[in-house]
């Protein structure tokens, strides 16, 4: 079926028809970097959106403390309620379930100084676990660890940005900042995706920062997160009993909405997730559609060449081709072209979508590509369907009488 | 070589049935030159795509060189068209996209015979027809008469036992008619059996033998004095 002399016959076809063959190609290899061009948008899409939306940790609650707004118990109205470290540790012991991770948070705005600059900085007060809640990356050095609580040090993890503007190009671990009357060591710095003000920030730990101030034990938020197991329903669970944990420690009235704030990830992550999901199917449908539009395209092709060649193959039967090779002619010509105009289309379209990069993200257009995997699987079914689509006019040509083929005008 | 007995053959046309061939018989030896004559819708095509296997009879033996051809495959019957038939058409039937080389080198790409062969064996028919010259040339840079010397040379370049020619004049004017007519005798005086369908009485005289049909049956079989050209 292979034989050097049927090849021959068939790339002695395809010079000689070069219209129907480019005809061809051309469909498969447009199908296929279409394909590869709305598929990689489509996977691009969703790169910007998941680093828009998905950057920080989606299984947490945020705790603020308010002022309430109903008398309750003996407690007059307008009383301020606030956190300290009993509720961390009342949060731990009571709620071990549903715990993942927590950590206060202290903010301040202080002057940083280095070699005689200056300038101004967010500083946040946090325990070890922040790292997790904020998905902060370390890029040198290290966060603050439960050692820097427990002995109320003064080490600093610093922002990239922070280390940029006071260090230059020094090596910030290590080195002494001055912040209000003392020094403190520089033990680390971070990035973090969500963007330049995420950078500027020093982190402390909070027990330090108490120490600062008098001593005391007071802190500004707490924030936790939950095992994601858990899922949406054990989310409002957890946020249900935290809420009325809180409400009965620090005697708010249950019905008072302004006394405590608890603000839920979860169901903005779930609002973001069914979007990315939706995006997903839009890219996917979109890709079935190319792909589709493309078989249809080869088979119409497919049926409008052996249709033409009706006579031809009638020819052929009379001066003793079997219906076999008619068939295997057809069909290794279709094939044929199809491999490797869909190959080049796959190409293209890759060394395209490689060449963006990330020139469209102003259209939110990040780093569009395709898995390699999906490419092969895509090109391969417009060359099976090719072939099909090529099969069964092939065959059914194949079957007709030469002698009603040759009357075929 | 030829040997027919008691064939019918009828063709479906709605709900009534056209009975085309109504019990052909005859016998046709090696080396005769036999025109079968008829006005259209005699049934002479219908016999002559019976003869090639193009066409299946509904009724009646058929043997080939003794062979008997019946309930054939498809595959089988390529095959013998391949290795007993020659066929010549009306309307030349060359493969408009291969030049006259490749057409006649066709059949015994069939044959599977190796390349080299197949242009050797093709240039020697080419140059049989006196068209060495035009090998390179698409049957559309050809003339009628030329495009039916290269079909006559495609024919017989798989050395059929029998050269099957349906109407090979209809579609070219008299003096080309007589140039292929002419060369149909050489190929006969050389031993080939050949068998001419048309309805042209002056074609029909060229041959050494007229069966004519009429309405599907043989109403003359008879030798006849052979104008040579």
């Amino acid at each position: 079926m292979f034989s050097r002399d049927q090849w021959q016959e068939i790339f002695e076809t395809i010079r000689k028809n070069k219209l129907r063959t480019i005809l061809s190609g051309f469909t498969v290899a447009l199908g296929i970097f279409i394909f590869i061009i709305l598929f990689g948008f489509g996977n691009g899409l969703k790169n910007s959106f998941e680093q828009f939306f998905l950057d920080d940790a989606t299984n947490t609650l945020w705790l603020y403390p308010g002022v309430t707004s109903k008398a309750y118990q003996g407690f007059k109205d307008n009383r301020r309620i606030e956190f300290e470290n009993s509720d961390l540790i009342d949060i731990q012991e009571n709620f071990t379930f549903f715990l993942e991770n927590i950590t206060p948070r202290i903010n301040r705005r202080e002057v940083l100084s280095y070699k005689g600059q200056s300038n101004i900085y967010n500083i946040r007060a946090v325990a070890p676990d922040h790292q997790y809640v904020e998905k902060t990356i370390i890029m040198k050095g290290r966060f603050i660890n439960q050692k820097d609580i427990d002995e109320r040090t003064k080490n600093i993890t610093i922002g990239r940005l922070v280390a940029q503007d006071i260090f230059k190009k020094e090596d910030p671990v290590g080195k002494y900042i001055e912040m209000g009357e003392s020094a403190f060591k520089v033990v680390g710095v971070f990035q973090d995706k969500s963007g330049d003000r995420e950078e500027r920030l020093v982190y402390l730990p909070y027990t330090t920062r108490q120490l600062m101030e008098k001593n005391n034990d007071k802190i500004d938020q707490i924030i936790v997160s939950f095992k994601p197991e858990l899922g949406y329903v054990g989310a409002l669970a957890f946020e249900k009993q935290l809420g009325d944990f809180f409400k009965s420690k620090k005697v708010i009235d249950p019905t008072d909405k302004s006394g405590l704030y608890i603000r839920n990830t979860t169901e903005r992550v779930r609002q973001n997730q069914r979007f990315a999901s939706t995006l997903q199917i839009i890219v996917a449908f979109v890709g079935i559609g190319t792909l589709i539009a493309g078989i249809i395209g080869i088979s119409n092709i497919m049926v409008f060449v052996v249709n033409e060649r009706t006579k031809e193959l009638g020819v052929r039967k009379a001066l003793g081709a079997t219906p076999i090779s008619i068939v295997a002619m057809i069909l290794n010509e279709s094939i044929f072209i199809t491999t490797l105009s869909g190959i080049f289309g796959l190409l293209t379209g890759i060394f395209m979508l490689s060449r963006m990069d990330d020139q469209l993200e102003q259209y939110f257009i990040l780093d569009p590509y395709v898995d390699s995997l999906t490419a092969l699987i895509a090109t391969f079914l417009l060359i099976f369907f090719g072939a099909i689509a090529g099969y069964i006019p092939a065959k059914r040509a194949a079957s007709i009488k030469p002698i009603v083929a040759l009357r075929d005008e | 070589m030829i040997q027919i007995s008691n064939l019918h053959k009828s063709y479906k046309m709605g709900s009534n049935s056209l009975h085309v061939l109504k019990g052909i018989n005859f016998k046709i030896d090696e080396g005769e030159l036999v025109a079968i004559m008829g006005s259209s819708g005699s049934g002479k095509s219908t016999l002559l795509n019976i003869l090639g296997m193009l066409d299946i009879a509904d009724e009646g033996n058929y043997l080939l060189d003794n062979v008997l051809i019946k309930d054939l495959t498809e595959t089988t019957a390529a095959n013998y068209r391949n290795r007993f038939l020659g066929f010549v058409f009306q309307s030349f039937n060359l493969i408009n996209y291969k030049n006259a080389l490749e057409n006649v080198a066709l059949p015994l790409y069939y044959q599977g015979l190796r390349r080299k062969i197949r242009q050797q064996k093709a240039l020697e028919y080419l140059k049989k027809v006196g068209l060495l010259n035009w090998a390179k040339h698409l049957p559309s840079e050809l003339s009628g008469g030329q495009k039916q010397r290269v079909a006559i040379a495609r024919a017989m370049a798989s050395e059929p036992k029998v050269l099957l020619a349906d109407e090979p004049t209809g579609a070219l004017d008299s003096n080309t008619s007589r140039e292929v007519m002419s060369l149909i005798q050489k190929i006969n005086d050389e031993g080939k059996t050949i068998l001419v369908v048309t309805h042209e009485i002056d074609i029909a005289k060229m041959c050494k033998r007229i069966i004519t049909l009429k309405d599907g049956v043989i109403v003359e079989d008879k030798k006849t004095d052979q104008i040579l050209l």
